[in-house]
């Protein structure tokens, strides 16, 4: 079965390609069995492989499937090849899964509307390029997938293009991970030049015989990789363009900006552990990027008001948390977690875009109420994403996840009780925010009736993500992956205490949220909402300012660069050869006066000139 | 046979050139101008001439008889041109059709 993977990504592309070209001719059925057909074969063909492959025999396994030669200059070949190992086999499982839930959520999402085949097309070609970046067996390759699911995340964020406002937001979103993307590429060539491959065994393999741990070049090299991985997953200091991003539809938020796409970074970084081994400030500074982007985020969820940039700051925070668990060494325990996220945050997201569309496009939150008794569907959805998200413990895929996490970030070696401290805070304000989020759509009393009906097609994917929110949890993912990422060094056991801690908090979140927000209802009151001072909650509201920062710093300057050079002092040497030519063009056009007598007398002068030089030099 | 005075047959053609140049140069009628080209033609076919018999070559003659050939061609283009010129703008002035202006 293992040399179908080659099928995994190329049946998306294919759907991609057969929308693509049967646009304005397919019937809309058509397109409907194309874009969902192609990614529901490929979740198979993914299934499939990961039963051949995920037995106990095959642990630590790599499957290799170099498919053709791509280029080779000089020393350098590349090859254009596939590899599953536990990591990758685990992540294509939650790209196809996943994936082909939203798409078959987005058929009801979508009915009657416009676009829907270009919709489903860039969806595939979404899929298609999320599998590459994750099966890829070198960096080249991986990143062209990374290039891709940008692409593809650009294109959707505007889907709905004749609003000049999602435009923006999908310019923005390019821009912004676009610089860090910059630096990923300039990684790429550090790593080529020094090492001489790209094939990302290979490439661990000389690095960690060539170089030692804390040599300039492994800490450049990883450095650049995590500005690349920062910039896709949203991390500080490039989170500035996933809330915006919240303009797209709500299938392309559920599924590229909450489950996977927002997590190639992370799947970055663990797939290039043994270079970030060998890197330990940039370890640390991964680390601290990730506990201070997961309180940050979270507090920013706590102050917005539409429904959607709140998960999307949710989304934020908890790849915080991956990240944070990436710099201390829990591979596993983050992995394990991307992937709950990818269930639960799934889940919100598409709940929420069930409210969003019954209530006929409203997004603030402050707008609903009282919902639980007429979206009973998206209500139970919703609750059983909110206690995943919040970890509650024991009974939730999320509370295993980021317990696994936090008690891992204290042992750790490289953690320790500042980086704990912050996640468990982090905790709390996690289940703070989210069931604000759910006292105040679903509780309270009701300030908008729903209208029409949610069809199957919805409900379906939302009932499966809702089983997999809370089983999910079961699946020994930290320990198959295992055979593929290295497991953390523990340094300090974790006592019972924390434990305690760790489980308690999430419910102390939910009983604080329930007293702020459903008991007193200090939001409804037109109060503001948290205890804290108006000016902070204002800077958590705009997420920190870091917006404002941005455009003081960097989208001002720029823009008066522009400004100032308008007239392209650069281009000058080129504009200065055209105008010249112009110029001479109009003087000697001016000799071509159409008259004969001129051009007799021009002649005859020439012809003196001529002779006067050939006679007298 | 008394020697060409090879200075004064030069000067004369060179004389005849000029006040050809200048007929063409000064005069709008065509027709005029076409004469003064004339004149032109055999500035140059004396001055060949003159050569030709200083230095006792029948090259000059040969070349008189190219330019008299040449000169009838000349007139013949020229005065279907002329006519043409004439039949379509009702004048005969050169400067009038300048519509090749750059």
């Amino acid at each position: 079965m293992r040399e179908l993977l080659w099928l995994v990504p190329a049946l998306p592309l294919t759907g991609f390609l057969a929308l693509a070209a049967g646009a304005g001719r397919l019937p809309r059925p058509a397109v409907g069995v194309v874009g969902v057909g192609s990614v529901g074969l490929s979740l198979l063909t993914a299934l499939a492989i990961a039963a051949d492959f995920a037995g106990p025999a095959a642990e630590g396994a790599v499957f290799r499937q170099p498919l053709w030669q791509w280029l080779a200059v000089g020393d350098v070949a590349v090859r254009f090849g596939l590899a599953l190992d536990a990591l990758s086999l685990t992540m294509i499982l939650v790209v196809t899964g996943v994936g082909f839930l939203v798409h078959l959520y987005s058929l009801g999402f979508l009915a009657g509307q416009e676009g829907l085949n270009r919709f489903f097309a860039y969806m595939n070609l979404f899929v298609a390029a999320m599998l590459i970046l994750v099966l890829a067996d070198g960096l080249l390759l991986l990143y062209v997938g990374w290039e891709g699911v940008g692409l593809c995340s650009f294109l959707l964020i505007g889907f709905r293009y004749r609003d000049p406002a999602t435009v923006r937001a999908a310019r923005k979103a390019f821009v912004v991970t676009r610089v860090g993307d910059a630096g990923l590429v300039i990684g790429l060539i550090l790593l080529v030049v020094s090492l001489g491959t790209l094939d990302i065994a290979a490439l661990t393999e000389a690095a960690g015989t060539r170089w030692a741990a804390g040599d300039a070049l492994p800490v450049a090299a990883a450095a650049l990789l995590l500005a690349g991985a920062v910039g896709k997953s949203a991390q500080l200091p490039l989170q500035v363009w996933l809330p915006d991003a919240m303009a797209g539809p709500t299938p392309v938020s559920a599924l590229i900006h909450a489950a996977t796409m927002v997590t190639a970074g992370v799947y970055l970084i663990a797939r290039m552990h043994g270079l970030f081994a060998l890197a330990p400030p940039v370890q640390t500074a991964v680390a601290v990027i990730g506990a201070v982007t997961l309180l940050l985020a979270a507090t920013g969820a706590l102050a917005q008001t539409d429904i959607k940039r709140i998960l999307a700051y949710s989304t934020i925070s908890q790849i915080g948390y991956m990240v944070m668990a990436l710099g201390v060494g829990a591979y596993g325990a983050a992995i394990f977690h991307l992937t709950t996220h990818a269930w639960f945050k799934a889940l919100l997201f598409l709940a929420a875009g069930v409210v969003i569309r019954r209530l006929g496009d409203e997004h603030d939150v402050r707008g609903m109420g009282g919902l639980y008794r007429h979206l009973p569907g998206a209500f139970v959805a919703f609750l059983v994403g909110a206690a995943s998200l919040a970890a509650l413990p024991l009974i939730t895929a999320g509370g295993w996840s980021k317990e696994l996490i936090l008690t891992q970030v204290w042992a750790a070696g490289g953690g320790g009780p500042f980086l704990w401290l912050a996640g468990t805070l982090g905790a709390f304000l996690t289940a703070l925010y989210i069931f604000r989020a759910v006292f105040l759509v679903f509780f309270g009393p009701e300030r908008t009736v729903p209208g029409g009906a949610t069809p199957a097609t919805m409900l379906a994917p939302l009932a499966v993500l809702a089983v997999l929110a809370v089983v999910g949890g079961a699946f020994p993912v930290p320990a198959f992956l295992a055979g593929s990422l290295p497991v953390p060094a523990t340094g300090r056991a974790a006592g019972w205490l924390f434990g305690a801690i760790a489980f308690g908090l999430p419910l102390l979140g939910i009983y604080v949220a329930y007293e702020i927000y459903l008991r007193r209802r200090t939001a409804a009151a037109g109060r503001r909402e948290a205890p804290v001072p108006a000016r902070l909650f204002g800077l958590w509201q705009r997420g920190w300012g870091f917006d404002a920062l941005y455009t003081a710093v960097a989208v001002r300057p720029v823009g008066w660069f522009v400004r100032v050079n308008r007239g392209d002092a650069a281009d000058a040497l080129a504009t200065g050869a055209t105008a010249a030519g112009t110029a001479g063009h109009r003087w000697l056009s001016r000799t071509q006066t159409g008259r004969l007598r001129w051009y007799a007398g021009a002649l005859a002068g020439g012809t003196a000139l001529v002779l006067a030089v050939a006679v007298l030099a | 046979m008394t020697p060409m005075p090879v200075m004064e047959g030069l000067l004369l053609a060179a004389a005849l050139f000029v006040l050809g140049l200048l007929g063409v140069l000064v005069r709008r009628n065509i027709l005029f101008m076409l004469m003064s080209l004339e004149i032109m033609l055999n500035a140059a076919g004396l001055a060949f001439v003159v050569a030709g018999a200083r230095w006792g070559a029948p090259d000059g003659q040969a070349m008189f008889l190219i330019i008299l050939a040449v000169a009838a061609a000349e007139v013949a283009v020229g005065l279907a041109l002329a006519l043409q010129l004439f039949r379509r703008t009702g004048t005969v002035d050169a400067d009038a059709v300048a519509g090749l202006k750059g």
